[in-house]
């Protein structure tokens, strides 16, 4: 049995999504090689080379597979797909758009964020905003999956030795020319890789607000996420949005501040190890999964918890 | 321009499933159902379009049990001009709802078709891409602006780090993320005339697609409990806490 994973990178260094999506691999078992899709990727290729367990790196470095367009990367993973009995990528966005386009050029299911693996062929994933969990049985030659960020330990991304291959083919469907982007660049932790995370809701009442959250984020190493609700209001930008359409986190405490605990956003942290609340509303649902629930007006409490750090 | 939208039977969103205690799914007796809400936004767009003199037609399509036709009805309301049911008991999967999709897109020969990014019930966030595969098109997913040129769309995509633009070629399969539009209510006059709007129905074989799953669900679980916590009265007690019981912050 042969697994491939599709890289989540940015030509210079793998993210640890990939990592992520090695354990799981190695979680069904076999021989695992990397695919490296980018432009200008070779760094990203090396590094790939040196994480633990993975056995060959194969490099497509295009211009047509620049900022990972789905057409032209779908169509290179279901080109070389025959080769594998398992096709993984990392839950991302990239590995959303992507996988599920390679899935059916190659006619498979795809099965989505899984969260465990049963075996080879069975896999469990979260459903209904994760109040249900399934396990599924794939019985299509070349199951194509996407893995749960904080779901598995990600392997060490040193220690192996793996051979790196080229691979000459271009996939350029010509179908979409990537225009722009506006990433937001951050002093701090990524929210799927930090391990606090303080979270502000609507209750935050405007952007400005947030800057209560900055400093006490600054001052625990945390990352900053936000609830649906302060997204759509614009206090804050998309990328910051914690739920089931967000990002899913897991980190070791998660402060949630102003916000009351809708299904949607316990989604993405109720795996959190410690989740605090703050909340003025005695009865907000988000007290439900809090291990430690403090009742008051996050104004007040807040700079006072920054004070006491 | 014919613009084609989808619109999934789904379990409302405000609903708190419970899972059946022989394990074999989710409880769905007289639990409300409802448009899937990225379906709803998918909607509105279409109809925005309309609006704004950019489509002349919008189609609604829904895979699903004969129920699904209030699914329909409502997209009409909404301002959608004709629908298509593919009926089926089978619980399609999104390989089998992108191959009937397919069928469709084969027969009404759309200039976009608008999706939405992920169905609240599965989570699978794969239907849009597939259906783009199948078809050969390009797809623009997760979109929060969606703008029409000549022969081309630019769409601005919500991605990990923040936002992303891309032009796709028409006609494209868009999937809609949540900051693209806010849906609106449908009126009652709307709702009335809604009734009148045609909808046809076809079964899989009509269509002549194969739904037949690929995966078999073995079992549904409700997922772990977490323990429940403690109310703490002051700042200090949790600063406290979290230094000396949970051990989380030095
Ligand atoms: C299809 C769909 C997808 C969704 N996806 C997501 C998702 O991914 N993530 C997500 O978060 N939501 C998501 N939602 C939205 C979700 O249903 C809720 O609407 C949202 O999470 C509410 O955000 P909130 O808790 O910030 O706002 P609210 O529910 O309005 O809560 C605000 C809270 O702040 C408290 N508060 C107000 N003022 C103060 C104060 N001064 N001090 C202390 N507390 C205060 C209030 O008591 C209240 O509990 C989705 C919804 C749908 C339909
Ligand atoms: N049975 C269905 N009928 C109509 N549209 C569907 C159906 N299933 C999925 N879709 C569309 O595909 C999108 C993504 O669904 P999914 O891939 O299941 O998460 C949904 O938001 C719908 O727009």
């Amino acid at each position: 049995m042969s697994i491939l994973v599709v890289a989540e990178h940015d030509n210079e260094s793998i993210k640890a999504p990939t990592l992520v999506t090695v354990a799981a691999a190695q979680a069904i078992g076999g021989d695992i090689e990397v695919l490296v899709a980018g432009s200008g990727c070779g760094a990203a290729g090396e590094a790939a080379s040196k994480i633990a367990g993975v056995s060959k790196v194969l490099v497509a470095d295009n211009a047509a597979y620049d900022h990972a367009v789905a057409e032209n990367v779908a169509a290179l993973i279901a080109e070389i797909g025959g080769n594998y009995s398992h096709i993984l990528a990392p839950t991302t966005s990239a590995g959303k758009n992507f996988m599920p386009r390679a899935a059916a050029l190659l006619d498979v299911a795809q099965i989505s964020d899984i969260s465990g693996v049963v075996s080879e062929d069975t896999f469990e994933r979260p459903i209904y905003a994760g109040n249900a969990i399934a396990t599924v049985q794939s019985s299509d030659a070349i199951k194509v999956i996407t893995v749960r960020g904080t779901a598995f330990d990600g392997v060490a991304a040193e220690g192996g030795s793996a051979a790196v291959e080229s691979l000459d083919s271009v996939q350029d469907t010509g179908l979409t020319t990537w225009e722009k982007e506006e990433i937001v660049k951050l002093d701090r932790p990524e929210l799927t890789a930090a391990s606090i995370i303080i979270s502000g809701g609507r209750g935050m009442q405007n952007g400005e607000n947030f800057s209560l959250l900055e400093t006490v984020a600054d001052k625990l190493g945390a990352a900053i996420g936000a609830s649906r609700a302060a997204v759509d209001a614009g206090f804050v930008p998309n990328d910051m949005q914690v739920g089931q359409t967000g990002k899913i986190v897991a980190p070791d405490l998660y402060i949630a501040v102003g916000i009351s605990g809708a299904i949607q956003h316990l989604a993405g942290m109720k795996d959190s190890k410690v989740i605090v609340a703050i909340n003025k509303d005695e009865d907000a649902p988000i007290f439900q999964v809090a291990d430690y629930g403090l009742v008051a007006d996050l104004f007040k409490a807040v700079p006072e918890l920054d004070g006491m750090l | 321009m014919k613009v084609l939208v989808t619109a999934k039977r789904v379990v409302d969103y405000n609903v708190n499933i419970r899972v059946l205690s022989d394990n074999s799914g989710v409880d769905l007796n007289n639990v409300k159902m409802s448009v899937n809400p990225f379906d709803e936004i998918a909607i509105e767009e279409a109809v925005r379009l309309k609006e704004a003199g950019k489509a002349d037609e919008v189609v609604v399509v829904s895979i699903g049990p004969g129920s699904a036709q209030e699914q329909i009805r409502t997209a009409l309301a909404l301002g959608a001009d004709r629908g298509i049911l593919v009926e089926t008991d089978v619980d399609v999967q999104p390989l089998g709802i992108a191959k009937a999709l397919k069928a469709i897109v084969d027969k009404e020969q759309p200039g976009l078709i608008i999706t939405g990014k992920q169905a609240i019930d599965g989570d699978n966030n794969q239907t849009g891409q597939m259906l783009a595969a199948l078809c050969g098109l390009s797809q623009a997913t997760f979109a929060s602006e969606l703008e029409l040129g000549d022969g081309t769309a630019t769409v601005t995509r919500e991605v990990d780090g923040g936002l992303e633009t891309i032009s796709v070629k028409l006609p494209a399969v868009v999937t809609t993320d949540l900051r693209l539009n806010e849906p609106r209510y449908a009126s009652l006059p709307n709702i009335m005339k809604a009734k009148k709007k045609p909808i046809d129905t076809f079964t899989p074989e009509d269509l002549g697609v194969d739904v037949t799953p690929r995966v078999t669900t073995l079992k549904v679980s409700p997922p772990a409990e977490r323990q429940a916590g403690i109310i703490v009265e002051t700042v200090e007690e949790l600063v406290d806490k979290l230094k000396n019981e949970a051990k989380v912050i030095s």
